[in-house]
């Protein structure tokens, strides 16, 4: 049942919130064993908030269950961003997502599982546990939001899933796991209580079953707020007329089976469409994005010194030992990596090296994408150049191989531009997410597109 | 561009990280690998081009500096307190 049918038979007094929550509940404590989608399941607060719900069933979600990405701030929920030195941390106060949920009738079922601070492609840099892919145990869910894909892949009941988006991380679990998943305009959804990855690259938004259920919860968690200062005022554009598609040729360049399916889902599809070439965002996007990333990043987890909150220890040592104590204990393999990385990029010498000159490509990417829109509403690539793979396959990747396969994603995440992954077909058994993107605040026309991709 | 070891060990003094010489000499190679990825833009020709700091443009917010009352238990997330203050190692 697509989550609105779900919610006007809440509204109608139909269907109980309370038991929806208590079904869903025992789905995940059944499941999690087994796959780890959840660090938290916040029982209590979701059997409290589906109370409330049943005795007044009028918010524009009412009754439907919604998870969050562990980076997201609840009010005495545990929120670790899956990484150990966020362990036992309970934030005193809920971010505006958070509360906007909970205003129109969301049930909060928990935190799921990610790539620490957002750090990774396939969801294994988690100090949580690996979460396995729903339609293959053996291999990944994709990352980082991988247990926001993989949960809403596999339950029975309406959910939608809250994912982060800073190069990827919403539409690459959704490409492995066979879902849809929006990254919307950068600022038009509040960052405020978000645990920072990269401030000007992070994004929150949707994944969910049906693209109408997306909408649906963007419609929700979308608009100004004055607690964070690159939240937008404007809202999206009304027009969702989709005429001409572009085809990043460069794109294609992937497994030949991959490049079949997204063919044949083109011409399947209603809709006009032609190739077209982005060789600057194409070249240049990855490099950029990594250097701006890890930069930000950096700067960002340096708060993690084991004071105020998260891990600490006795403070009887000199500071600077006694911060690098806690970082180094704390932080996994692929978190020292990136701070490492970030921090040398930034450094004299070497800041218009990498730094300013990554700042002046997004400038070019930015460019190349606003020209393409003059000439088509929306592009459209697959999301991933490959199906999820296993588990023991990624293990055997180099540091800058995962890099690698953001390739597609990292240039709508550079440019803030919003973009959504769909299922477009199976390839033995796996699926295989196509990816449309659009100009700034034109998600209404992905949303158009969406409805013919199934 | 390459990161050495005395580069690296600087580095990660910086971030304030520990590295033992087994880390070190997992992640040298692993970076220089990195770094040949991000000397693609090495050739590009963007003296000119003016950087974009954010995807979209940002105007400075603000608000006037007024007390406000914080309702949040700032200090519920640790044991390191004392009389309503944080506590930290010493710095002097």
């Amino acid at each position: 049942m697509k989550a609105k049918e779900y919610i006007e038979k809440v509204r109608s007094g139909e269907i109980s919130a309370v038991k929806t929550t208590e079904g869903i509940l025992n789905e995940i404590k059944k499941i999690n064993k087994d796959y780890g989608f959840f660090n938290t399941i916040s029982e209590n607060f979701a059997l409290d908030l589906a109370e409330k719900v049943d005795k007044n069933p009028k918010g524009k979600l009412a009754g439907l269950s919604i998870s969050l990405k562990d980076d997201l701030c609840v009010k005495d929920v545990e929120t670790m961003c899956s990484s150990n030195i966020l362990r036992g941390y309970k934030p005193p106060f809920n971010a505006t997502l958070v509360n906007s949920l909970i205003r129109e009738g969301a049930i909060l079922i928990g935190k799921t599982n990610q790539d620490a601070f957002g750090f990774g492609s396939f969801n294994v840099n988690t100090d949580t546990g690996i979460p396995k892919n729903p339609l293959d145990k053996s291999r990944v869910t994709g990352g980082s939001s991988g247990g926001a894909a993989g949960f809403t892949a596999l339950t029975k009941f309406p959910h939608v899933a809250i994912g982060e988006s800073t190069g990827g991380s919403i539409v690459a679990p959704c490409s492995f796991c066979g879902v849809s998943g929006l990254s919307p305009t950068y600022g038009l959804v509040s960052r405020y209580g978000l645990v920072d990855y990269a401030n000007s690259l992070d994004k929150l938004g949707p994944v969910a079953k049906h693209v109408e259920d997306l909408e649906l919860v963007l419609d929700v968690i979308k608009g100004h707020d004055v607690k964070d200062s690159t939240s937008l005022r404007d809202d999206l554009r009304k027009d969702r007329t989709v005429k001409k598609i572009g085809l990043i040729k460069e794109t294609l360049d992937v497994d030949p089976k991959i490049k079949e399916i997204i063919l044949k889902k083109l011409d399947e599809m209603n809709v006009k469409y032609e190739k077209v070439s982005l060789p600057k965002t194409s070249k240049y996007a990855l490099s950029s994005y990594y250097i701006i990333a890890m930069a930000e990043a950096s700067t960002n987890l340096a708060k993690y010194c084991g004071m105020r909150y998260g891990q600490e220890g006795k403070v009887n040592m000199p500071f600077n030992e006694y911060f690098s104590e806690i970082r180094t204990k704390n932080f996994n393999k692929e978190v020292k990596r990136r701070i490492i990385l970030g921090t040398f990029t930034r450094m004299a010498g070497y800041r218009d090296a990498f730094y300013l000159k990554a700042m002046k490509v997004r400038t070019l990417v930015i460019e190349e994408y606003k020209e393409a829109f003059r000439k088509y509403d929306l592009l459209v690539s697959p999301t991933m150049p490959i199906v999820a793979p296993k588990l023991s396959e990624v293990n055997k990747l180099k540091p800058k191989d995962h890099y690698m396969m953001d390739v597609m994603t990292v240039g709508p995440n550079l440019a803030g531009i919003p973009h959504m992954s769909v299922n477009a077909g199976f390839y033995n058994n796996l699926p295989v997410g196509i990816m449309f993107t659009g100009d700034h605040l034109n998600e209404n026309k992905l949303f158009k597109i969406g409805e013919n991709v199934i | 561009m390459k990161i050495d070891r005395k580069i690296l060990q600087s580095v990660a003094s910086n971030a304030r990280l520990k590295l033992s010489k087994k880390e070190e000499d997992e992640l040298l190679p692993q970076l220089n690998e990195i770094l040949e990825i991000f000397s693609s833009l090495n050739n590009l020709k963007i003296e000119k081009i003016k950087p974009s700091f954010q995807p979209i443009e940002v105007k400075n917010v603000l608000r006037e500096d007024s007390v406000q009352k914080c309702e949040e238990d700032m200090l519920s997330n640790t044991k390191n307190k004392e009389e309503g203050f944080f506590k930290g190692p010493k710095v002097i």
